[in-house]
């Protein structure tokens, strides 16, 4: 149906587009004392442009509004019909029934209620379909008459059609804005429904961490005190907190040294050569997609590990934080190498140069000079580094473990925010229960802290651009 | 004296330190050759299949044919007992545990593999031919030399009699490997040996094409309005700020957005490459965004006064000249993007992309897998095949982004103009 709608579109506005053409040259050709203000294409443009645009846009919204509206419109029917309340969760069962019933692959009790409501929604579909066909038509007409009547009084229809573009542009670089209101929008919508069952403190500062209890958080039976107290114990974050700070820890001190040297080394010491073979092969590890280091972290590391520590009479988890975060360190060395490299060579020479003319070293020039000038670049780069790690999942899903331990033994076992979210979503889930809550939650902390850590960064590396240009 | 063993020590030191930059980056190289070896001597093996040659007689009354030329005869004959009973004649046992262990030295769709060579050979109806039947996923990694042999029976997937077998078809020259084309062109199984990439590939396609679709545009005319027409007013800095904080979101954010409203609050279909390639689209966007605006800077003022000074507009020089000219730049920031997005796994496990898909999908509709996602998904299943099939399956993925990006590089250094 939309399909159809969208290819009839197309091709009406590409015709009328070519056939307005034809007939302006025509007029214009046969009308010497008349003068058009633009090429005639630019009439014929604004002409298909107001034709196709505010139908494309009407067909968007009602696609994105229709099936809530319908949704709301049943439920407010059995909400009225049924003489008990209903909560919303019970509701919302009742619509999936409806719908499933109305699609034809309902297994089930079959009540009046179902039979009803699909009755009703077969009902409000047909009509609303037919609503929408109407609306579109009559948007074509009502909009390709006004603007046929502007290019009948000779507007300048250039200046229209760059209007028009200008609107485009516009819009498309607002996507993004939209893009970070739907985020937090989705996030916060999920997350307020879960801090009304859950203490918002009890979650940051909580100590345990067991989200398969929250089965008995069927939230539309009411709970007793003691079952409350128990589901408010079952998130407590800070396991996950202290486990992705520590994972994320070990990664730096993998990533940060020898990031941080093999820039100083590109920047200041390697010839050419060095630089043109050297710096695409470091890229490389920047360029392999997480996953592959999840398995080779989860194959290749862990077993490694758990087998060397037997050797010596370790007791070494096979999904120990060392493994995952040594693995992710080496994901993020290229970033902080290149990020060093970047922020090295934008220290003018001139400080070098005055360091080597009282007499110092290369590497005393580089240590007491250069690494001083550029070290405010340089830890933006490791914030921005930091924040890589704490959002890093294919990694620490494959190869970190699930229990929520509180442990600082780097052979142990520990799990993150991002393996937790992805556990908890992964599979069939009912929507409403605390659990599946909890993971917007997590993902509303995760933004928050990265986008906290990225504003910093990115200041600090600006500021420190700016003393330098 | 002194002073001489101060300047030796200092330029000990500076030695020292050129070591450790040495140090860092050799390390650096060391585990990108560590990560690469494996991943290619785990993968190789994978496009190989064992095969075991049988001969077996096409018989009539086993098949329950009895017209060859009833094409619905022919449709349903029963290989299942043609292959059963021939296969188990061939090698001589004494009990039913031990007929059940031959059996299982075939791969389990041997009926349908019977039934692709009879179709094509119905004239040897009644004949004794040679067949190739896939092995088991286990007769297929001892062949391969994946098995230790020397461990307990108990602890071994493969019996002894089994093994016996298998040296006894060594022997007589019946165990051969053939290209693996099963791995290019079919879907998941729970079956390693049966087990392909295929269905994740075209869904990959799906899900990058959707998303090229999407983001591709937008970014272009967003970097346009950016860089060519934005006031310089609070609006254009939050657009700004938005765009740079969104390039470093973690991409499983996405995933909460898309599985948030796009599933939720939308109802797009679950599992599907449309819904996958929308989120990836959203984080794509910033990405192609930066090198576009980057390619628009650098085209040089001159090229739109030239353009305003014959009395284009505004419009017309930056679409005439400008774009065209930013083009390469643009294109290769957008190819390096799909790559990345080509890459990513956690959005699409949030949005029900990690089901098990047998099929192969036909629409950016169906449900469907994508070749990240099935990385992660063959490197949870215990089984001894799934490690080279995922090897393969990493190899692969390692494949298409080595083309795009040097596609990238090329599309810059091929077309691209250099301003002095």
């Amino acid at each position: 149906m939309n399909l159809v709608l969208i290819l009839f579109i197309i091709i009406f506005s590409f015709a009328l587009f070519f056939f307005s053409k034809s007939r302006i040259q025509f007029y214009a050709k046969n009308n010497h004392q008349f003068k058009l203000k633009a090429l005639p294409k630019f009439y014929a443009y604004y002409l298909s442009l107001w034709c196709a645009l505010p139908a494309l846009g009407i067909l968007i919204l009602w696609n994105i509004f229709e099936p809530n509206i319908v949704k709301y419109l049943i439920i407010s029917k059995i909400e009225s019909n049924n003489l008990s309340s209903l909560s919303s969760d019970q509701l919302n069962l009742i619509f999936q029934r409806v719908k499933a019933y109305y699609a034809g692959n309902f297994t089930g009790e079959l009540t009046n209620e179902i039979k009803d409501g699909a009755e009703q929604y077969k009902r409000l579909l047909s009509l609303a379909s037919s609503a929408k066909v109407t609306l579109f038509f009559l948007s074509i007409v009502i909009f390709t008459a006004i603007a046929l009547k502007k290019v009948a009084s000779n507007i300048h229809a250039r200046e229209g059609v760059e209007k028009i573009i200008k609107i485009i542009l516009f819009t498309s670089s607002a996507a993004a804005v939209f893009t970070t209101f739907g985020i937090i929008f989705s996030l916060l919508f999920e997350s307020i429904r879960f801090f009304t069952t859950i203490n918002f403190f009890d979650f940051i500062f909580g100590t345990s961490w067991s989200p398969q209890k929250a089965f008995i958080s069927d939230t539309s039976v009411e709970l007793t005190a003691a079952q409350l107290k128990e589901l408010n114990e079952a998130f407590g974050a800070i396991p996950l907190f202290a486990g992705t700070a520590f994972i994320a820890l070990i990664a730096m001190c993998v990533a940060v040294p020898i990031g941080l040297f093999s820039g100083i080394y590109f920047a200041e010491y390697a010839n050419r050569n060095v630089r043109r073979f050297g710096k695409p092969i470091i890229e490389i590890l920047a360029g392999v997609p997480t996953v592959v280091y999840g398995f080779f972290a989860a194959l290749t590391v862990g077993p490694f590990f758990r087998i060397l520590g037997e050797s010596i009479g370790l007791d070494v988890s096979s999904e120990s934080a060392l493994a995952a975060g040594l693995v992710m360190g080496v994901m993020i060395i290229p970033f902080v190498s290149s990020l060093t490299d970047d922020v090295i060579n934008a220290v003018p020479q001139s400080l070098r140069d005055g360091s080597y003319a009282v007499g110092a070293t290369k590497s005393e020039t580089i240590k007491k000079v250069v690494f001083p000038a550029a070290l405010p670049g340089i830890i933006g780069s490791i914030l921005l580094a930091v924040s890589r790690a704490i959002g890093e999942t294919m990694i620490v899903v494959m190869a970190a473990g699930l229990a929520a331990n509180l442990t600082i033994n780097p052979l142990d076992s520990t799990t993150t925010v991002t393996t937790q979210i992805v556990m908890i979503l992964v599979g069939d889930q009912e929507f409403t229960s605390a659990k599946t809550q909890a993971a917007f939650a997590l993902g509303l902390t995760l933004f928050t802290v990265t986008l906290a850590l990225n504003f910093i960064a990115l200041r600090v590396v600006k500021k420190y651009r700016e003393q330098y240009e | 004296m002194n002073k001489e063993l101060r300047r030796k020590k200092r330029y000990q030191a500076e030695k020292r330190f050129q070591v450790y930059g040495i140090i860092a980056i050799s390390l650096a190289i060391f585990f990108v050759g560590i990560l690469v070896t494996k991943i290619f001597s785990d993968g190789t093996s994978a496009f190989s299949r064992t095969m075991i040659k049988t001969e077996i007689k096409l018989d009539a009354d086993l098949l329950g044919i009895t017209d060859i030329n009833n094409k619905d005869e022919v449709e349903n004959a029963d290989y299942y007992t043609l292959i059963y009973e021939e296969f188990t004649k061939s090698i001589p046992f004494s009990n039913d545990e031990e007929e059940k262990q031959i059996i299982t030295l075939l791969s389990p769709d041997y009926e349908y593999e019977a039934k692709d060579f009879f179709l094509k050979n119905k004239d040897q109806l009644g004949k004794t031919v040679t067949i190739l039947l896939t092995a088991s996923d286990d007769f297929d990694q001892l062949h391969k030399g994946n098995f230790p042999r020397d461990i307990p029976e108990d602890r071994r997937r493969l019996s002894n009699f089994q093994l016996q077998i298998y040296d006894q078809l060594v022997k007589e020259n019946k165990v051969t490997k053939v290209f693996n084309n099963y791995l290019f062109t079919k879907g998941d199984s729970r079956d390693p040996e049966l087990a392909g990439f295929g269905g994740a590939i075209i869904g990959s396609f799906f899900t990058i094409l959707i998303c090229l679709i999407i983001s591709f545009p937008i970014a272009l005319m967003a970097a346009v309005y950016l860089e060519e027409f934005a006031p310089k007013n609070r609006i254009t800095e939050l657009i700004e700020i938005n765009i740079n904080n969104l390039a470093a979101v973690p991409s499983i954010v996405y995933g909460l957005f898309a599985l948030g409203i796009l599933l939720n609050v939308l109802e797009l279909p679950r599992s599907t490459a449309l819904v996958g390639g929308i989120a990836l689209s959203l984080m794509t966007l910033p990405r192609i965004i930066i090198p576009a605006r980057a390619s628009l800077k650098a085209v040089p003022p001159s090229i739109r006064e030239g353009a305003l000074a014959v009395g284009a507009s505004k419009v017309q020089a930056v679409f005439h000249h400008v774009v065209p000219l930013a083009m390469p730049g643009t294109l290769s920031g957008t190819i390096i993007g799909l790559a990345q997005a080509l890459g990513e796994t956690a959005p699409l496990l949030l949005i029900g992309m990690v089901a098990f898909v047998v099929e192969i999908p036909g629409s950016p509709l169906d449900p469907s897998s994508s070749l990240p996602v099935q990385v992660y998904l063959w490197s949870e299943s215990a089984e001894r095949g799934f490690v080279e099939k995922t090897s393969a399956t990493i190899m692969m993925l390692l494949g298409f982004l080595i083309v795009m990006n040097s596609l990238a590089v090329y599309a810059r250094q091929k077309f691209e103009k250099k301003w002095n």
